[in-house]
């Protein structure tokens, strides 16, 4: 009892949200000029800012290309200031390394990479303030980001993460207070339409009969982020659209 | 909505961090009332039909609670004539913070359908929500957010009436002028119709008596002096330790200093109660003393200030500087109070509302409290909490919170020996019996399917008699030149399934409680009696352990599976020995009988080679009268072959299966350790034994066992049994844990010299068991897992409450053959052969083997030295003249109970033989001649005696 319960007896977690409510999401397109795409993304008080380059030929050693595939190199970093004990350095770490190499995994299964062979495509991002939930709060703003630089995609990608209060209840979208208390954390980066997982990841073990309804309520937070998303994009190419005057055609 | 809360937060090594955590505000939290239209249809407890009837207000109305009441008075929520209470969120985290005792008790009334209560949770609902103002403190804050609340109700249904109940004047006087309804709770409750015994439970911080009553006790410190104190080393922090003998006198232990500090007096006290952390300051070593060895006893009425002053006078002039100076100090406050409810009685010869009352455990003062009932409740047990210890009472103020039936009622006196041991004992909930299985039950072909039929075996119970709860079975036959051996335990995780009310309900009461004549079972009757229960001729489920052995008990292979038996016979050890030994009987039992005995000789021998310890423990049954239900003879339980050949085959079979789940879970098994005690603890076995020439090896296990082998003396049959008394109480106790939990070294068991083991066969009594069958069972492929199963932490959890259940079980069971022992012996006047077991300065401690009891035989008053007996500590002796008294002495005693103080019976032992000029009483049949001998030691408390055993002889000559 000595723990702080997850998930009160009226239903409400500590925060206020019920089990099944993502936290508030806020997201902008095109927010910087230099790269080819970019995107701001707010899940909470969790802040990150995604750029993306490319496609263009390929930097560096020039073996890395490939002939059928575009080259995807993904860049995580994390500013000093974004957690409560300042950080040492932004990126080369192992977490960061890791989650560099998680982005890309999930980015190179829903960009089309067959369309750039002998090319690459940089994705940086970098989180201003992490309060739980980083990696799905960077996967879905690399999604916005390839989106805005006008990349093809299957469809979106969309990650989020899920756990269980008091042991017996599946909640989802997790924040740093709820994962320093709570219990394991499923992170799931899937492609919602399809209804594809593309990652998954547990940060300890869940026993197998929780396993199920802890994925399926992930997934559905997925599902939920997607909706978000979509209609953060129509509105910012109706946005767009409507400056450069082709909106009011229609 | 969204908001954000930033609060900054000091972490363990110093550093200061800032957190920023999310708030969300909701627009669908519900008023919680059914008729409301506005608010989202939400299950709610709030009923138009409850009534809280209260004078003041002459309407319908609805409760708000502040946090002060909640926190002080649980005792009168509880009751029922209080319903319709809205508890509002910001209430629940400040209880919960504060205290998480009253959390529980809060939450346990919540979800209780009929005290109509709700949560509201104002600190989330977009109305009620308010934002905590730069500079303004937490409490504030929260009184804001509490009248927030009240107003937003009043406007949000305008046709039902709301009070708010509140301590905090400046809160109460701040909501009146605001316009909401706000009232203390001391005028709501005297106001409401039968209040009688509401009022007696409510708590009273503070009562004037007259105003100008003068201070009795010097103020304590605050907070910050306490903590400035202790970080400069002038202060020290420790638990306090009433004396039970000498109620103006206490220890402190402090972790920071190698002795305890010694207080003393009233002011040295300083309202401090057994139990509580406090902080004491030390005197200059010039002021320190030795503890007195007087006995004090509060005789006090409710403010007798003169009576104190004389004790402490009197205290004052014993003590003394000679003898073992310990550090002295004077507590100066407290950090946190240990109260908790105490059972006890009413001191008689008090009039009026106001009476004392006198706990059981004597370390804690006696309580005044204000009751309505005095003369009904001085009859009866019951149980009162303290509420505050004012600086200008004597003693500790508290309200009466129920009665537990009348003054040596044997269902009292269970029912306190339950409370004061903890063991939940209530009835069965309808939720844990709906979890039964439905009678009459069958096995259907879907079981027969999943185990394997051992129905035809000649599979038998061996059991003490009258017992109801079998969960063990064995049988033995011939297979080719081998033996098969089987061990059947009843299969009760069959019936319990986890996370059902039932397990959670079994989980909580962890084991089994027996008193003398009440057993509290772990699980309901209808598993403990009979569907687990292996009872003879009938077809029950069981967890089978199955080896192939060898003539010589070696094991070649052991197998487990679930199966279905019928057990031929259930014996006692009698019936079972006599089966043995009966040559003309050649069935199938005795001839399995015969086979598990010499089986289990053999395997005995292994284990004693190997350096299991053969403890002892005087043991006792007593038998009642089954209509009266009164002692009539107590007897030391007697000794069959077949109870160790029983207990043979148990630990084979624990063994094995510690083994085997250890094997296939190494992080989350529940195994049991006895874990080996540290040499210190053998200091007074070695030292007795020396005495007598033996000498005592503790270096390990084995030498031990040796050594205990070796201490016979021929000239004293019984000495053997007391130096294994003595050993046992050198152990430690023996513990379930978490195999993740501890190293593999670690996992040893000392007593029985086993690397490994394990509780697996008495699922019926004890939780550790079921857990070890469930495991079992997953290994054998039988069952499946469940999460907190392979969870080592909630493993653990579990292990923490068996391991601390079991130990209060122990203690209960022990407490209950006090009592009835005490019954037994009331008004009897006895000689009784007895051994010396310890030696004291003033003392003999005598142990009876007849009653398996201990007791003290006085030879001095406690702290005066005896001028007959000469102590000789080095030897360990008494010497009068010529009579020397060692340890293991046998001697014949003198047994009568003395019932001065009815909540403190206690054996009085007089020497009968050796006899002792000037200090023994003559045996019972001189009794009439010698009169005169006694010693003046205890003369009061001997008269008594002397009076009673002079009836009691009349009355036999009248026969």
């Amino acid at each position: 009892m000595s723990k702080k319960e997850l998930l009160s007896k009226i239903g409400l977690r500590l925060d206020g949200r019920r089990a099944h409510e993502l936290r508030r999401i806020r997201c902008k397109l095109g927010v910087f000029t230099e790269p080819d795409g970019s995107a701001y993304m707010e899940q909470g008080l969790t802040k990150v800012l995604a750029a993306v380059y490319g496609p263009h030929q390929v930097r560096g050693s020039k073996s890395k290309a490939q002939h059928d595939n575009v080259v995807i190199n993904c860049q995580f970093s994390m500013a000093v200031f974004s957690t409560t004990d300042r950080k040492k350095r932004p990126r080369g770490d192992r977490k960061s390394t890791e989650l560099s190499m998680h982005l890309q995994q999930a980015l190179e299964s829903v960009i089309k990479t067959e369309l750039y062979p002998w090319s690459q495509i940089d994705v940086y991002v970098e989180v201003l303030h992490a309060d739980g939930g980083i990696y799905p709060a960077c996967v879905n703003a690399a999604t916005l980001a390839l989106i805005d630089a006008g990349i093809p995609l299957k469809e979106y990608v969309c990650a989020c993460t899920a756990s269980l209060a008091n042991n017996d209840v599946p909640m989802v979208d997790i924040s740093h207070q709820e994962e320093v208390l709570g219990g394991p954390t499923l992170t799931i980066a899937a492609l919602p339409m399809s209804g594809k997982i593309v990652l998954m990841e547990m940060s300890q073990r869940f026993h197998l009969d929780h396993l199920d309804k802890v994925m399926n309520k992930a997934l559905q937070g997925c599902k939920d982020i997607r909706r978000i998303l979509d209609e953060a994009v129509r509105l910012h190419v109706r946005d767009v659209g409507s400056a450069t005057g082709w909106a009011l055609a229609t | 909505m969204f908001t954000t809360k930033t609060f900054i937060k000091k972490t363990r090594i110093g550093h200061f961090l800032k957190h920023v955590r999310e708030h969300y505000i909701r627009d669908d939290i519900s008023c919680g009332f059914r008729s409301c239209e506005k608010c989202n249809p939400v299950e709610s407890f709030l009923s138009p039909n409850h009534h809280n009837k209260c004078a003041l207000f002459n309407y319908d109305h609805y409760i708000i609670l502040d946090t002060n009441v909640i926190l002080d008075q649980m005792d009168v929520l509880e009751e029922a004539p209080i319903g319709n209470v809205i508890i509002l969120h910001t209430v629940i985290t400040e209880v919960k913070h504060r205290s998480l005792p009253i959390y529980k008790r809060l939450f346990t009334l919540i979800e209780n359908p009929s005290k109509h209560f709700y949560i509201f949770t104002n600190d989330h609902h977009k109305d009620t929500y308010i934002e905590q103002l730069d500079g303004e403190l937490v409490n504030d804050y929260n009184d804001r957010c509490i009248r927030k609340a009240c107003s937003w109700y009043m406007e949000h249904l305008p046709n039902e009436k709301f009070i708010l109940l509140t301590e905090d004047v400046n809160n109460r006087n701040i909501a009146i002028e605001e316009g909401i309804t706000a009232c203390s709770i001391f005028p709501y409750v005297k106001h409401m119709n039968d209040n009688a015994v509401l009022e007696d439970k409510l708590s009273r911080k503070e009562i004037y008596l007259d105003k100008d009553a003068r201070d009795l006790f010097p103020p304590h410190l605050n907070n910050v002096q306490l903590l400035n104190g202790i970080k400069e080393g002038t202060l020290y922090q420790g638990t306090f330790r009433a004396s039970r003998d000498n109620f103006l006198e206490g220890f402190v232990n402090v972790e920071a200093l190698e002795d305890q500090v010694l207080v003393q007096g009233r002011t040295g006290l300083n309202r401090a109660v057994d139990g509580d952390v406090v902080v004491v300051e030390l005197f200059d070593k010039s002021d320190w003393i030795s503890p007195s060895d007087i006995i004090l006893e509060d005789e006090g009425t409710v403010e007798d200030v003169e009576e104190i002053e004389q004790k402490e006078k009197q205290l004052k002039e014993t003590t003394t500087k000679k003898g073992e100076i310990k550090p002295t100090g004077k507590v100066v406050g407290i950090i946190r109070r240990k109260w908790r409810q105490y059972c006890g009685i009413l001191q008689g010869g008090l009039e009026g509302v106001y009476q004392l009352f006198v706990p059981a455990d004597r370390s804690i003062p006696k309580i005044r409290i204000e009751t309505r009932q005095a003369e009904f409740l001085k009859t009866q047990k019951l149980i009162v909490t303290i509420d505050s210890w004012p600086r200008y009472s004597r003693y500790p103020h508290g309200h009466f919170v129920r009665a537990l039936g009348k003054i040596g009622d044997q269902s009292t006196e269970n029912e306190v020996i339950l409370l004061e041991h903890d063991v939940p004992h209530s009835q069965f909930s309808e939720e844990v019996l709906s979890c039964l299985p439905k009678l009459p039950w069958i096995i259907t072909d879907e079981d027969l399917q999943k185990r394997v039929d051992l129905r035809d075996l000649d599979i038998c119970s061996v059991d003490p008699p009258g017992c109801t709860d079998i969960d063990d079975a064995l049988h033995c036959r011939e297979v080719g030149d081998h033996l098969e051996v089987g061990v059947h335990i009843a299969d009760v995780s069959h019936f319990i399934r986890p996370y059902t009310a039932l397990d959670l309900e079994a989980q909580s009461r962890g084991t089994t409680v027996y008193l003398v004549n009440k057993r509290i079972d772990m699980v309901p009757n209808l598993l403990s009696s009979n569907l687990c229960s292996l009872r003879g001729g009938e077809e029950r489920f069981a967890f089978s352990c199955i080896w192939e052995m060898d003539k010589k008990a070696n094991i070649l292979n052991t197998r487990f599976h679930k199966s279905i038996i019928k057990s031929k016979k259930a014996m006692t050890y009698e019936e079972a020995q006599m089966t043995i030994d009966d040559k003309s009987k050649n069935d199938n039992i005795a001839k399995s009988l015969r086979y598990l005995l010499m089986l289990s000789k053999i395997l005995k021998k292994g284990r004693l080679d190997n350096g299991a310890l053969v403890l002892a423990s005087p043991e006792v049954k007593i038998m009642m009268d089954s209509e009266t239900m009164e002692p009539l003879d107590i007897e030391v339980k007697k000794m069959f072959e077949t109870m160790s050949m029983v207990e043979e085959f148990m630990l084979l079979a624990n063994i094995s299966v510690a083994e085997k789940i250890l094997q296939d879970f190494p992080e989350c098994a529940c195994l049991r350790r006895h874990p080996v005690p540290p040499s210190s603890n053998f200091d007074p076995l070695i030292k007795a034994g020396r005495h007598l020439g033996l000498e005592i090896n503790v270096e390990s296990g084995k030498e031990l066992a040796k050594s205990l082998d070796e201490a016979v003396k021929p000239d004293n049959p019984f000495l053997n049994t007391m130096i294994r008394i003595l050993a046992t109480r050198c152990m430690l106790q023996a513990v379930y844990f978490a195999s993740g939990t501890m190293q593999k070294e670690d996992y040893f068991h000392y007593g029985l010299a086993v690397p490994l083991y394990t509780h697996f066969t008495s699922p019926i009594r004890r939780y550790a068991d079921i857990i070890v069958h469930r495991l079992l069972a997953v290994s054998c492929g039988s069952d499946v897992t469940y999460p907190d199963l392979l969870d080592k932490a909630k493993t653990s959890e579990i292990c923490q409450n068996l391991n601390y259940r079991n130990r209060m079980a122990q203690y209960a069971g022990r407490a209950s053959i006090a009592f009835n022992t005490h019954l037994f012996f009331k008004g009897k006047l006895q000689d009784e052969q007895g051994y010396i077991l310890y030696v004291r300065k003033n003392a003999l401690q005598v142990l009876i083997p007849k009653y398996g009891l201990e007791s003290t035989l006085y030879l001095a008053r406690k702290g005066e030295s005896s001028d007959i007996f000469e102590y000789n500590e080095e030897d360990q002796t008494q010497r009068a003249k010529d009579v020397v008294l060692h340890a293991f002495d046998p001697v014949k005693v003198r047994l009568s109970l003395n019932s001065d103080n009815i909540q403190h019976e206690k054996f009085v032992l007089q020497l009968v033989s050796p006899y002792i000029e000037g200090f023994s009483v003559p045996p019972i049949e001189e009794m009439d001649t010698s009169e005169t001998n006694i010693e003046s030691g205890k003369k009061r408390k001997k008269d008594g005696n002397e009076k009673k055993s002079k009836s009691k002889k009349n009355s036999k000559n009248t026969n």
